[in-house]
């Protein structure tokens, strides 16, 4: 049994060159956008019979180090595998906002968002640095497995449910902002719990979109 | 084809599968072909919204769950009768469909990607509900009480033919949708929807009309598979197998032919069978997904994507004929003849032949009635502000042209004209009504028609139907009676020879007068041009030139953004000229040009007066 801290220092890696080699592949055949959702949406397919095929459809528990153990901190218990999943948010989402406002590498990021054919013209490598974002980008999914792994109990369907919530996130926290997501998700985990203490556990699935769903409602101009 | 030559095929087609049950064959093999046309049913409903339009759905599973259950709690629990409940499911379906587009559809930006999650998220929605409510409650619904009209000799033969009516009604509807007004309109919609809208086509009301279509046939798919299975749970029914099932049998088969979908799902259907009888579910699984992956890299259009694109060349090149236009490639693609209207066009024909001298400018002085009027007209984007308090009138039958440096506020003022983006404050009338609230396609139904800088033609139509539907849609005419008007504005334009080919095929110069086709074929009062001769060569300023001067002596009133300013001085009867988003100064072309303040926008100020 590896401590999570090394699962992610090995897993990281990993998926920063398996993202960037799809992203390649995407760019090779000249896919739109949504094509590449499409052939994303297949990949995702494949994972998913593949992990059934493994470990089949039942429900799993990782037991690691962190299982069970607290901390006290003020005089309140704190679980270990959660603190070290928010910790970890926190990290990704501060070192994110910092590559992305004050460095020139997401200087150039943010440049090809806005116009990828001028940032070529201005000497920006787009596909050396779209290929490097992609890969960022899977391998942070990679960090955030790791801490999925560590507090739920896991199944391969839970793959589009985890989907679900990402993109409720996502669209509550704001495309593009580095703290957005970190809020969102904070309001989103935080309905999720009260919903199952106040009303039933198996009631919590559907907060995140009922949040979205009342965002589009009523301020869809903020999208 | 016209859906009237294709409705005894489709019909005759329904009869020989009608007969099968007669024809001895087992209940296994029944119950196959009933599984081959149920997922043509959900896959032909799925495409007749998303694949036509490109808005992917990824909640089939959704609409056709909803089908599934109002038949498995009205029918399983409570013991209604069958046929009404599969009806009521399939309107259930409908509405839910229409609710999820009315919310998602008025969002800008992301409207695809955000249909498409938003569309999976409501399918766990619904699951969750089901799961928490008596609907379900979780142990799953029985319906083997439940009472099916007897159609066929046994309970396997009447599900096939429950189905295949289905079958033949979502046949029939792919196919009178995809070669109707509104099916021109989902095509639109999908290659540029932003222009479709500022054309005429009212896209809001077109996709959701068309999801109502779309979910309430899945519902009724849903409604009759329910008592076919004769058990269902909601981990099964709301399952990430029926959209991906459906994307892929659409993509496979090609979703821009109305035949696409089905032959997908008898491909993939027979497929997965071949794989279940080897007791290799999972593999069949991952095969699937491997199977979407190659489809996309390799034949995004699916098996009849070509089919359907050679289809509509030919039936664009058939209505060329019809109306006796020739075809040739040889011919010069430069207009060389117009049909001018000789009564009031004299100094047009003058500058035509003399190059670029100014013409006269007589006629609009006599008739001051004004077209357009801009009062006070402010457009900002958070903060940065565009246009501000623009003043300025548009006479009946001149032409405007309208100067300025780059990033002066021209582009965006033809935008807030045509409906793109709404003013902050300040108003627009036009022929004496207020057009500033009204959405864009209700702009161009008014009669203001637009051409864009670089051009965004609908790139999956035939110039013949790029030109037609904006006809059809900007006239509030049928398809039928906008042919003509169509076939007019492309041979005044000198594109008639190129009415089968797609944009793709044109060069730029083409292309900008296939913008130009479209909007005269909208019959505008007022036509708006926004630097259609930049990147065009001398000669073919020449004749867009010409063009513009024949369309101005048939009476229409030109706004005209340009910066050839030879042409400006060529062509206009008044200019404008803004700069920061206000106006400089406006009237005769002469004065306005020795305007001190005009002189200073553009060249900046002598040394010794700053």
């Amino acid at each position: 049994m590896i401590n999570p801290w090394w699962a992610i220092c090995i897993l990281a890696p990993v998926f920063f060159v398996i993202g960037a080699l799809i992203h390649a592949l995407i760019r090779r055949f000249r896919m739109t956008a949504f094509n590449s959702l499409l052939l994303t949406f297949g990949l995702t397919v494949i994972i998913d019979a593949f992990i059934q095929w493994i470990w089949t459809a039942d429900f799993r528990k990782l037991e690691s180090v962190y299982s069970n153990s607290k901390f006290e901190i003020f005089g309140i218990y704190l679980p270990y595998a959660e603190s070290f999943s928010f910790a970890i948010s926190l990290i990704c989402a501060c070192s994110v906002y910092w590559v992305m406002k004050r460095t020139d590498m997401g200087k150039a990021v943010r440049a090809i968002a806005q116009d990828p054919q001028m940032a070529t013209a201005y000497g920006i490598n787009q596909k050396l640095i779209t290929m490097c974002l992609a890969g960022f980008c899977t391998a942070l999914a990679a960090v955030a497995g790791v801490c999925v792994s560590l507090i739920f109990t896991l199944n391969p369907s839970q793959l589009y449910t985890w989907i679900g919530v990402v993109f409720a996130v996502v669209m509550l926290g704001g495309l593009g902002s580095a703290f957005g997501p970190l809020l969102a998700g904070m309001l989103i985990g935080v309905s999720e719990s009260i919903t199952m203490v106040f009303i039933a556990p198996s009631w919590a699935p559907i907060v995140s979109f009922t949040l979205l769903i009342g965002l589009l409602l009523f301020r869809p101009d903020k999208i | 084809m016209p859906i009237k030559r294709s409705l005894p095929n489709i019909l005759l087609l329904g009869l020989i599968l009608a007969c099968v049950p007669w024809m001895g064959l087992s209940a296994f093999w029944l119950s196959f072909l009933y599984l081959i046309l149920y997922w043509s049913v959900l896959t032909l409903s799925w495409n007749v919204f998303s694949g036509y339009s490109g808005y992917f759905s990824f909640g089939h599973g959704a609409f056709f769950g909803i089908g599934i259950y109002t038949v498995a709690y009205m029918c399983g629990q409570l013991e209604y009768p069958f046929i009404q409940m599969v009806a009521l499911g399939g309107v259930l379906s409908g509405a839910t469909g229409v609710c999820i587009g009315a919310i998602v559809f008025r969002v800008k930006r992301v409207r695809g990607e955000l249909f498409a999650l938003l569309t999976l998220a409501v399918t766990f929605i619904i699951s969750t509900i089901v799961l928490n409510t008596p609907i379900d409650g979780g142990p799953g619904v029985y319906l083997n009480s439940v009472q099916v009209p007897k159609l066929g000799p046994n309970l396997p033969a009447t599900f096939y033919l429950l189905i295949l009516i289905l079958f033949i009604l979502a046949l029939f509807i792919s196919k009178a949708i995809g070669s109707s007004k509104l099916g021109s309109a989902l095509f639109a919609i999908h290659d540029d929807e932003d222009a479709a809208e500022v054309m005429g086509v009212p896209t809001f009301k077109t996709k959701l009309i068309a999801l109502f279509i779309s979910s309430a046939l899945a519902g009724l798919a849903g409604g009759i598979h329910a008592v076919f299975v004769s058990y269902v749970t909601a981990n099964e029914i709301f399952s990430i197998n029926v959209p991906l099932f459906v994307v892929l049998m659409s993509i496979l088969g090609g979703t821009r032919h109305w035949a696409g979908p089905a032959l997908g799902a008898l491909v993939i259907t027979v497929l997965q069978y071949v794989f279940t009888i080897g007791d290799n579910a999972l593999l069949g699984k991952m095969v699937l997904g491997l199977v979407l992956i190659l489809v996309i890299l390799f034949k995004p259009d699916g098996f009849l994507g070509g089919v359907a694109r050679r289809n509509d060349k030919k039936e664009a090149k058939k209505i060329g004929e019809k109306y006796g236009v020739s075809l040739s490639s040889v011919k010069n693609s430069t207009p060389t003849h117009f049909h001018v209207d000789h009564q009031n066009s004299s100094a047009p024909h003058q500058t035509k032949e003399r190059g670029l001298e100014p013409h006269t400018h007589n006629n609009w002085q006599s008739n001051q009635e004004t077209l357009l009027e801009a009062q006070d007209l402010c457009m900002s984007f958070s903060g940065l502000k565009v246009l501000q308090n623009l003043n300025l009138e548009i006479y009946q039958g001149e032409i405007l042209g309208l100067l300025g440096p780059n990033g002066s506020g021209k582009s965006t003022f033809i935008n807030v004209i045509s409906g793109h983006y709404k003013p902050t404050s300040g108003s627009l009338v036009f022929s004496g009504s207020d057009i500033t609230h009204l959405q864009a396609h209700e702009i161009a139904q008014q009669g203001i028609a637009r051409t864009y800088q670089i051009p965004r033609p609908f790139s999956n139509l035939t110039v013949f139907e790029n030109t037609r539907l904006v006809a059809s849609y900007a006239r509030c005419i049928s398809l039928n009676a906008a042919t003509p008007f169509a076939i007019e504005a492309l041979e005044k334009v000198g594109l008639e020879h190129k009415i089968d080919s797609l944009p793709q095929d044109l060069n730029l110069h083409q292309r900008k007068f296939l913008e130009f086709a479209r909007a005269l074929a909208a019959k505008p009062k007022l036509l708006m041009l926004d630097e259609v001769l930049s990147g065009l060569t001398p000669s073919e300023i020449q004749s867009a030139i010409a063009l513009i001067l024949n369309i101005k002596a048939q009476g229409t009133t030109i706004l005209f953004v340009e910066h050839v300013m030879s042409a400006v001085m060529a062509l206009a009867d008044r200019v404008a000229v803004i700069n920061h988003g206000q106006l400089l100064a406006k009237g005769d072309p002469k004065d306005v040009m020795r305007d001190p303040k005009v002189i200073t926008a553009y060249l900046g100020k002598k040394l010794a007066d700053a």
